[in-house]
């Protein structure tokens, strides 16, 4: 029976790190994924879990220990948002590199600067290339889940991938809302042990971690991570169909809500996703033919699929939290068009709204205003202008785009 | 779709705006239904206005903005009434209910023309007479507890008893003051 609790999006993700109960977290903190080590430090002050708990000095730090801790052996877990993750730069490409699948939660923030601590996607959206895996969580019922299916896709041998579980800073983070939690047996039976083949305490077969590799080796070693990137693939949707049975709750790269019938459709991330249903209800009571498309794993990217899933509507949104700076879109909304490119012409109508920076409040009109923009472009057949801000308040902003 | 109660704390930071909330949140959660309990952060430091929101429903909620048309609003200090638009897109048919020692009539003329029911509490003298310092959450509680019926009373009454028992495991000694407190802002809780 599952346990009706009610829990922030931090403390779903301190639970959800209890019960699974890592050999060593090593976190600094920073606004708003604090809590996180908060809890979980007096966890371990409890003695509920046996976490050798590192409190240090910074997040490049707090990767350098995970990576230390993971290639040994161990499982390795942290949190951290914003600066935090910008600080751990170096060693987030130095932990996928040498395939070891650490867990971090990232509670998204706005990255400096302007000094912002509230919440939008600029942090992880700048360690999308960085090799980690990323899951995208709509609130603290997704973050739980996500974080309990995490060391189980990182960890297959196939993949041996870090992976990083994002939420939304402060929307999430910090609203309580109910939530249904497994037992502790549970978990423990559904994430396993960790045991690795190869690492620097076996010492019948020593190994050496971080070796210098020239020309001769180098590129093959990229590619064989970007191939575990690809296998990655059908191994999140293999755990997300065991977790189903075990849960009850049924994950995949993306969700597809009230898309059957759906002329046009929204594609975005995150907390914003439960904003967006509640406009598509409303607007379906008018009879208007809109859907939602959640995107829960956007590392790998299921360009295939999301392809395929929005090649039926006449307009699409991509919904950004996070701008680019290429004067040409933000990341999501490139991908996804390149997704479509490749699948070939025609397609739906694309169109890209930043939307929701520095934690500017996304209201249901606001959604709203997105669909009935994409219902004229599909009555239309015509796009005014691809790159557009929702909500921002600027008239510049107006003139050069769409803006609610 | 559901019917969603939505309800806007302000009040400023330390005061506990935030922990009204999730206090509320708490409560209705233990009655069975749909919560949400957050925050709205602004300059992070003692005394600066904050809004913390509820929403209370009998179905899933999944909206995860902030609420601009609320069916309550209370305010933890009445020095914000002033320096804060409270009112602002408060539903006429919901109420106003104010942390402050003067009248409903005394405070309507300072709420920008609501028209709305106006509600006020005690919530200082009801907190020193009950818990001998001033915490002006718990009275708060029990005053949008019988102001919007978002539960039963009695329902609600029983189930603090039995939280304050869980949360005050350790110093049981506060724990008649609290439900005192509850008890008395339910009472004294006056206005139309």
């Amino acid at each position: 029976m599952a346990i009706r609790d009610r829990l922030s999006g931090n403390e779903a993700t301190a639970v959800a790190m209890k019960q699974i109960n890592p050999d060593v977290v090593a976190a600094f903190p920073i606004t708003p994924s604090t809590e996180i080590p908060q809890y979980f430090s007096t966890f371990v002050a409890d003695g509920a879990v046996d976490t050798e708990f590192v409190a240090v000095e910074s997040e490049h730090s707090a990767m350098s220990a995970c990576v230390g801790a993971q290639a040994a052996g161990g499982r390795a877990m942290t949190a951290t948002s914003a600066n935090g993750l910008a600080l751990m730069w170096e060693v987030l490409y130095i932990a996928a590199s040498l395939r070891l699948p650490i867990v971090m939660a990232c509670v998204n923030r706005t990255l400096s600067g302007p000094l912002n601590i509230h919440n939008d996607h600029s942090d992880s959206m700048g360690a999308r290339d960085s090799g980690w895996i990323q899951l995208y969580s709509e609130n603290n019922q997704e973050a739980y889940d996500n974080m309990l299916m995490a060391h189980r896709i990182a960890e297959h041998p196939d993949v041996m991938l870090p992976i990083m579980v994002c939420q939304d800073g402060f929307i999430t983070s910090h609203a309580v809302e109910n939530i249904e939690l497994m037992e502790d047996e549970k978990v423990k039976a559904f994430v396993g042990e960790y045991k690795p083949d190869l690492h620097l305490l076996r010492k019948e077969a020593p190994i050496s971690v971080g070796p210098l590799d020239l020309p001769a080796f180098c590129f093959e070693h990229k590619r064989q991570q970007a191939e575990a990137m690809r296998k990655a693939k059908s191994v999140i949707l293999e755990v997300a169909r065991e977790f189903a049975r075990i849960s009850g709750r049924h994950y995949g790269f993306f969700e597809e809500y009230r898309t059957d019938d759906a002329e046009v459709a929204a594609v975005l991330l995150n907390s914003t996703a439960g904003t967006a249903k509640f406009a598509v209800d409303r607007l379906r009571e008018q009879g208007k033919k809109v859907g939602l498309v959640k995107l829960r794993v956007f590392r790998p990217f299921p360009a295939d699929e999301i392809a395929a899933a929005l090649w039926k509507f006449k307009a699409v949104a991509v919904m950004d939290k996070a701008d680019s700076f290429n004067a040409a879109g933000g990341p999501l909304f490139t991908e996804v068009a390149s997704a479509l490119f490749v699948k070939g012409a025609p397609g739906p109508k694309i169109v890209n709204f930043i939307y929701g920076i520095g934690q500017r409040d996304v209201k249901a009109e606001d959604m709203e205003f997105v669909y009935n923009e994409l219902l004229n472009i599909a009555n239309t057949g015509r796009v005014g202008s691809v790159y557009n801000y929702l909500g921002v308040k600027e008239e510049e902003a107006v003139l050069n785009g769409l803006q609610s | 779709m559901s019917h969603v109660v939505e309800i806007r704390w302000h009040g400023r930071g330390g005061q506990g705006a935030k922990t009204a909330s999730l206090l509320l949140a708490d409560a209705a959660f233990n009655t069975g239904k749909y919560i949400q309990g957050f925050p709205e952060y602004g300059p992070e430091r003692m005394g600066a206005p904050i809004t913390a929101y509820n929403r209370i429903s009998d179905e899933r909620i999944t909206i995860h903005s902030n609420i601009y048309k609320p069916d309550y609003v209370a305010v933890v200090d009445d020095t914000l009434l002033t320096s804060v638009d409270v009112t602002a897109g408060l539903k006429e048919e919901g109420a106003i209910i104010v942390n402050t020692t003067m009248s409903p009539e005394e405070v309507k003329p300072l709420l920008k023309g609501y028209r709305g029911k106006v509600f006020t509490i005690d919530a200082r003298k009801i907190s020193m007479e009950t818990l001998g310092k001033y915490f002006p959450n718990t009275p708060m509680l029990g005053a949008v507890v019988k102001v919007s019926g978002v539960m039963d009373e009695k329902e609600f009454l029983n189930d603090m008893v039995e939280s304050f028992k869980h949360k005050f495991s350790k110093k049981p000694e506060v724990i008649e003051g609290n439900v005192k407190a509850l008890e008395r802002a339910m009472q004294e809780v006056k206005g139309a």
